[in-house]
């Protein structure tokens, strides 16, 4: 899996989430500044990311990703399946 | 300090006979029943399949995220909310004067229960991280309150079927003791669900007339087996009549005042003497500085359950003494069903549009009117009236009794 299909798929879970265009989910993207997210929202992305990318993002990291690009590396080096 | 004159500048419901109040009002007259049989597989299962369910879903009303973030009642709350304060023509008002008295009688059951499920499938992580803010009591309240930005205080009374007249009760209260200008008080309730359809059916509360939803509610009759379990939410804004008046806004009515009690009796079923609700009703006169005689209409809980509606009958004789028979009586659940934590908020707001319009709503499945409730209730067809002076009556498990006096605008 590329850094773009990670990103094309972390941006259905945004959708999914938060309502947020997937067209406008791009890596420079904050979170909260950009996209209004809460913390509680973060929470339930990164629980969907789990199960969609069969990563484990515990809450230690997950207050370090503060953008897409954050998490879509995260999830990249995470080891997501080729 | 003289008591500030309160009144009610604006309304809005979401009800099983329709998506706004206008609706519901026109459907109210009409003489519609809100039961219908539920869907679901599940209901099959259970002693009672059907319920009033809402006219229409409140995520229609709400942006696809509010609607995802918000437990069933708390959305109902919302459009309810967004309805009054449309209808108040979205009064300018300090926010540090802005309070919110939103009710519910139970909570958000169905995120509660939803997410139990989910825990038990999928695992503790899996429980969504708003599961708290969707359950707890206050949570409709909250709602309003934030999209509102009300910072005077935010608050959710909770006496089950009560709930929804005393957090009017309240605002009155609030408004009163001059703790904030404009309340946005009301109640809301969302808990057509398994487990509580089987718990009120488990208590005998329930109509089982599974045969005919639309005859089960038929509060007064002889025939009548229990309530139908409904959900919606109504909401009332309240101002002081200073308030009001500065921004030019006729009122729909005055709040004159409100009466609660408690019977003290048993935590499900109703002092039969009626004494309890008896004095809710005449602290409610008392507080609003009327006479019995001076009152022509009761909006009454009655709920269609064989002891409460014999109990509010003796109720309303104990306050109302010989004037009782002056009265002309009306319970609007035999269309609605009932709304629980809701209830009193949309009887409340029944009762202005049956003074407003000088016209009170026929109870529906009155056929033949039990021997022992000696009141004059409304049948067959609604009946024309100019009505200066209204009670709307709710009462709860837990012995909870609240009545509000509502009293034609000046």
């Amino acid at each position: 899996m590329t850094e773009n299909d990670i990103l094309a798929a972390f941006a259905e879970i945004v959708y999914d989430v938060a309502r947020i265009d997937p067209t406008l989910v791009t890596p420079e993207k904050r979170f909260v500044d950009d996209f209004d997210i809460d913390s509680l929202s973060m929470v339930e992305i990164a629980t969907a990311a789990e199960d969609k990318f069969g990563v484990s993002i515990p809450d230690s990291a997950l207050s370090d990703l503060k953008t897409v690009g954050d998490a879509v590396n995260f999830i990249a080096k995470a080891g997501v399946a080729a | 300090m003289t008591v500030r004159d309160v009144v009610v500048t604006g309304m809005g419901a979401t009800t099983p006979l329709a998506g706004t109040l206008p609706a519901t009002w026109e459907a109210l007259l009409a003489g519609v029943s809100g039961a219908r049989p539920i869907e679901a597989p599940w209901a099959a299962e259970l002693p009672v399949h059907f319920a009033a369910s809402a006219a229409e879903e409140p995520s229609v009303r709400l942006d696809e995220l509010t609607a995802r973030t918000l437990d069933r009642g708390q959305q109902f709350a919302v459009v309810a909310a967004d309805e009054a304060w449309a209808d108040a023509g979205t009064p300018a008002v300090d926010p540090e004067r802005l309070a919110v008295v939103v009710s519910t009688g139970i909570g958000g059951l169905n995120t509660l229960l939803d997410q139990y499920d989910v825990m038990r499938e999928r695992g503790a992580r899996r429980v969504s991280p708003h599961t708290v803010p969707r359950i707890m009591p206050n949570g409709p309240a909250a709602a309003v309150g934030l999209r509102l930005r009300a910072q005077a205080g935010v608050h959710s009374p909770v006496s089950a079927c009560a709930s929804g007249a005393e957090g009017i009760a309240l605002g009155l209260d609030l408004i009163r003791a001059g703790r904030a200008d404009v309340v946005v008080c009301g109640g809301a309730e969302a808990v057509i669900h398994p487990l509580p359809m089987a718990a009120f059916a488990s208590m005998r509360a329930l109509s089982v007339r599974n045969d005919a939803p639309e005859a089960a509610s038929r509060p007064f009759d002889k025939q009548r087996d229990g309530f139908v379990l409904g959900e919606g939410a109504a909401v009332l804004v309240l101002e002081s009549a200073e308030h009001a008046a500065a921004r030019g806004r006729k009122p729909y009515a005055r709040l004159a005042g409100a009466g609660i009690t408690n019977d003290s009796h048993h935590v499900a079923a109703p002092d039969p003497s009626g004494a309890g609700a008896g004095r809710a009703m005449t602290l409610a006169l008392r507080d609003a500085g009327l006479s019995p005689q001076d009152v022509l209409h009761v909006n009454a809980h009655a709920t269609s359950t064989p002891a409460g509606d014999v109990a509010e009958s003796l109720a309303i004789r104990s306050a109302f003494g010989a004037h009782a028979e002056a009265l002309a009586v009306t319970a609007t659940k035999s269309c609605t069903g009932h709304l629980l934590g809701a209830a009193g908020a949309l009887e409340a707001a029944l009762t202005i549009l049956t003074m407003r319009d000088g016209v009170v709503p026929a109870v529906r499945n009155l056929d033949d009117p039990d021997d022992d409730v000696a009141l004059d209730v409304v049948r067959v067809e609604p009946r024309r009236m100019t009505i200066r002076a209204a009670l709307s009556n709710s009462f709860g498990f837990g012995g909870h009794n609240v009545a509000l006096t509502i009293v034609e605008a000046a």
